[in-house]
């Protein structure tokens, strides 16, 4: 099968020589899902964001980040800005650890999710919103005409989110990068996302990059998981073998301190 | 829930004004000895008609709460009292002034709210690199100055120097003034179609304008600067910039939106400097507008004419404040739709 | 006078008052991790680089032009001539004799500007300490005591703030009556609310922080809390203010005895040369260099001043972040 992205020694130093990601390297095979577990702090995000180029202002990377989705292999990390504007939203989506912050509390709804649309797939403001209504529909938003025209505050926490994912989804991308999409979520919404990305990645050979703390979810989800520490790739494997037969010693302390099922009711945040 | 905050705005402006009254109010007995003495003229203190007549309108036999719902009364009314040095109520002095500073002051104020979004955007986006030190250094030295001194260095460098500016006044001397309409010499003198005029009056605009705005510019860049900063830190920026979109879209609709509520409410405070600004500049440029009157009252210790001044700023300037406030309501959403 | 009041309270997507109040309502443990280690940015950011502020040349430079300014105003007896001494010699311009010239008294302007410091940097101090001593306690009980007593003495507050600074001073001072005690009153009237504004902010984030939450669990009493962690971390905030006000100070005294509020003639202050030198553009060199003389020290408190903040207050420093 063939790798659509791989990222080969990353290693990232922020502003003041501070360096936050040792040395990674990963693969995610086309239309699969895989997994990124870690405590926090352990560069995760800051991973994602070097995929997209959006790592803060003054950040040096090394290595390389073979992307093959796009018409030629590309090393993601020398794309200029032209590139990127390619790259970015299209070829490769995002969805960010916290979707309250991460979508514009002035923007509509439909802006957010069609304003991608119209500059990529040069859609009609017509069917742009057509599309979003299809999208929203998708991730069991209810009533996507009149959502189109809400502001993010009108929504709860877990629809919040699956706006956010629905706008990731809109350019039909081929990789989908996902921080920690469910942290928030209470457990019933949670299983509804998840499943919709396992949809997804059937239907449409999406692949996925999913970056969890929780290992249940993981476990469910991923076929290939990789476990952060300290800005490095500590273990790596089949999830089923890397979550039930730990070789390395912090994961195994991460797969006993994994939490009981009754541990899980944190409530759904309430909207405001 | 947005006619709750609009309610909830109104109280506190209302309350706020029954402050500022109040604050008025007790400077007017904080002036040492017979608060008459000080706001009556010599000859009218020895008029016994007078004193009597002032006595009763202010109220002053009475105790001190009712000598303020007295002089809450007059001002309600419009009176605040007749300035020493014009012989006229003050209120009069005020509206005859006002135009003239409004002249300067509001397109001095667009100015520095157009150069103010762009400079500050712009060394937001620059971040610790050469441009946004340049424009820190710039503001910060335009924080440093003071105006009055600025007007008197531009009016040598462009009058007495090189010539190209009017020395002051609204008007040369040998144009006669278009009749007052607007208040406005140059509208007026545009609504006579006395074009000469309309530009020789422009022409006196100039360095007033120009130092009220290098004066508010200082102040509005820093504020944008740091609002824009943290607009282009947030998440949902990132957001729109992984989504793809160009970087300019991603500048007017995404940061701009969102960094233009905390500018639009601190447009108030621009305006309070513009105030302020006027108080001390306006005098240098012979410019017959309430900053002057508020000068000459301060420097002839013309305590009727100098509150009167104060009262009405604050009042103007909490109005502004609210209308500000409203503008903000109605433009987020979150306020507007909750 | 146009100070920018920075941490003005119209401006609620910038206020301090609410700190983190979007991360707060999400409390997983997860989050609690998270939110911590951002705590501690400001925190490290604090200790680490208070001194790293010399590494910037402009502040040294800076703290060069106020060293010079200190030592002018306390070696100016003996550097210059008596400040009020006339002399035949009337509009002098600028000379070997005479380095700034004379005024319209004969008077040596070099001198006047020399001893205008005497008067500016300490009548500065006192008023940004006694605006500080009464903002900062008016701020600390508004932000421990909350309620009610907040209530009444933040209205207090806005009732200031619904004047422009100079015109409130302005109409202080005229109501007192001209002179440098009067002036200095009326600019501590204006002043001290912006101080108490920002100090209860700083109690206030400390106060809903978990980290006076902690310090609770540990049995630690309101007393000890006010000593041990509310006044150590409102004194960032606090010392980067005062820097800001003092030029601020220098500037609203010449400001008001530019309009002849402050210092009674024939004293020498610099707002008050600068109004005489207005009435005569031909003498430039009048007002020219007292006008140079605030403009330098001014901006060299507002250098370091903002450099101080960028160190020392937790709401800038997240710019690092
Ligand atoms: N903008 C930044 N400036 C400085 N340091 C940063 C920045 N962003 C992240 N870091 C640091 O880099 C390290 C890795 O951060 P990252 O956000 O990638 O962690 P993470 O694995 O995503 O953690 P979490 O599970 O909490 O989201 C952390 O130590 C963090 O403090
Ligand atoms: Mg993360």
């Amino acid at each position: 099968m063939s790798q659509i992205l791989s990222i080969e020694n990353l290693a990232v130093t922020l502003q003041g020589d501070q360096r936050v990601i040792e040395d990674i390297s990963l693969e995610v095979p086309e239309g699969e899902i895989v997994g990124i577990a870690g405590e926090s702090g352990s560069g995760k995000s800051l991973t994602a964001a070097a995929l997209l180029g959006l790592l803060p202002d003054r950040s040096q990377t090394s290595g390389h980040a073979w992307w093959r989705g796009g018409a030629e292999p590309r090393d993601l990390l020398t794309l200029d800005q032209r590139s990127w504007n390619r790259v970015r939203g299209r070829e490769i989506a995002m969805v960010f650890q916290d979707a309250t912050a991460a979508l514009h509390p002035m923007l509509t709804v439909g802006t957010q999710i069609t304003e991608h649309m119209r500059v990529h797939l040069q859609l009609s403001r017509r069917d742009a919103r057509r599309r979003a209504v299809e999208l929203l529909d998708r991730v069991r938003i209810p009533d996507p005409e009149a959502s189109l025209r809400s502001y993010p505050h009108q929504f709860s926490g877990g629809m919040r989110q699956r706006v956010a994912i629905a706008a990731a989804l809109a350019c039909q991308p081929r990789l989908l990068i996902a921080d920690e999409p469910t942290t928030a979520l209470d457990v019933t919404v949670q299983a509804g996302i998840l499943r919709l990305l396992e949809e997804l990645r059937a239907e449409t050979g999406l692949s996925v990059l999913f970056i969890t703390h929780d290992l249940a979810v993981l476990a469910a989800l991923t076929t290939q998981a990789y476990v952060f520490r300290e800005g490095r790739v500590i273990e790596s494997g089949a999830t089923e073998e890397l979550l039930f037969h730990p070789r390395h010693e912090y994961t195994k302390t991460l797969v006993a301190a994994r939490p009981q099922a009754d541990d899980w009711d944190e409530p759904e945040q309430v909207a405001r | 829930m947005l006619l709750g905050f609009l309610l909830r705005r109104g109280v506190i402006t209302v309350v706020l004004l029954v402050g500022v009254t109040l604050v008025s109010f007790l400077l007017i007995q904080a002036v040492p000895g017979d608060t008459m003495s000080a706001t009556l003229s010599e000859q009218a203190l020895q008029d016994p008609e007078i004193v009597a007549a002032y006595r009763a309108r202010w109220g002053l036999d009475e105790p001190l709460y009712v000598q303020y719902l007295v002089y809450m009364r007059n001002v309600l009314q419009g009176d605040l009292g007749v300035s020493q040095q014009t012989g006229r109520p003050v209120l009069d002095d005020l509206l005859t002034y006002v135009p003239a500073t409004l002249e300067i002051a509001l397109p001095a104020m667009l100015l520095s709210l157009v150069l103010g979004v762009a400079i500050g955007l712009y060394a937001a986006v620059k971040h610790d690199r050469a441009g946004d030190h340049a424009v820190r250094a710039g503001t910060l030295i335009g924080l440093s100055t003071p105006p009055f001194w600025l007007a008197l260095v531009v009016l040598y460098v462009f009058f007495y120097l090189l010539g190209v500016s009017p020395s002051g006044g609204r008007l040369s001397t040998w144009i006669v003034p278009p009749e007052r309409v607007t208040g406005s010499v140059v509208i007026d003198s545009a609504l006579a179609g006395r074009w000469d005029a309309a530009w020789d009056a422009i022409q006196h605009t100039a360095l007033p304008v120009l130092v009220l705005t290098v004066l508010t510019v200082a102040m509005l860049v820093r504020f944008v600067r740091s609002a824009m900063l943290e607009v282009l830190d947030a998440d949902y920026v990132r957001a729109a910039r992984a989504k793809g979109l160009p970087t300019s879209r991603v500048l007017t609709a995404h940061v701009l939106r969102a960094g233009l509520v905390p500018v639009i409410t601190v447009s108030g405070l621009a305006f309070a400097s513009m105030l302020s600004g006027t108080v001390l500049v306006e005098q240098i440029f012979s410019w017959p507008g309430v900053g002057q009157y508020a000068f000459r009252s301060a420097s002839a210790l013309d305590v009727p004419a100098v509150l009167g001044v104060s009262l009405f700023v604050a009042v103007v300037y909490t109005v502004v404040n609210l209308l500000v406030d409203l503008a903000y309501g109605l433009i987020d959403p979150r306020i507007r739709l909750s | 006078m146009t100070e920018p009041r920075m941490s003005e309270p119209r401006t609620p997507d910038l206020d301090a008052d609410r700190p983190e109040q979007a991360e707060a309502e999400q409390h997983t443990d997860a989050r609690a991790d998270r939110i911590l280690a951002r705590r501690r940015w400001p925190q490290r950011l604090r200790v680490a680089e208070i001194h790293s502020i010399w590494r910037q040349p402009a502040v040294i430079a800076a703290a060069a032009i106020l060293a010079v300014w200190v030592l002018l105003a306390l070696l100016a007896p003996v550097l210059t001539d008596d400040p009020i001494a006339q002399s035949p010699d009337l509009y002098q311009p600028p000379s070997a004799a005479h380095w700034f010239g004379t005024d319209e008294l004969g008077r040596d302007v070099f001198a006047r500007v020399v001893h205008g410091a005497r008067l500016s940097l300490p009548l500065a101090v006192v008023i940004v300490a006694f605006s500080l001593a009464i903002g900062g306690l008016v701020g600390l009980l508004a932000g421990y005591l909350g309620r009610a007593a907040d209530e009444i003495l933040m209205r207090l507050t806005d009732l200031v703030f619904a004047f422009p600074q100079i015109i409130l001073a302005m109409a202080v001072a005229a109501a007192f009556g001209p002179s440098t005690r009067n002036a200095v009153i009326a600019l501590i009237i204006v002043s001290w609310p912006i101080y108490a504004r920002v100090i209860r902010s700083a109690v206030l984030s400390i106060r809903t922080s978990d980290f006076l939450a902690s310090s609770r669990l540990l049995g630690v009493g309101p007393w000890q809390a006010l000593r041990k962690d509310v006044i150590p971390n409102s004194v960032g905030p606090a010392v980067v203010l005062a820097t800001l006000e003092l030029g601020n100070a220098v500037l609203m005294l010449a400001a008001l005895s530019f309009l002849g509020l402050g210092p009674r003639p024939p004293a020498a202050e610099w707002g008050a040369m600068i109004a005489a030198g207005s009435r005569d553009l031909s003498i430039w060199w009048v007002s020219v260099f007292p006008g140079l003389a605030i403009l330098t020290v001014v901006l060299a408190f507002n250098i370091v001043g903002d450099a101080l903040r960028d160190r020392l207050d937790p709401r800038t420093a997240r710019g690092v972040r």
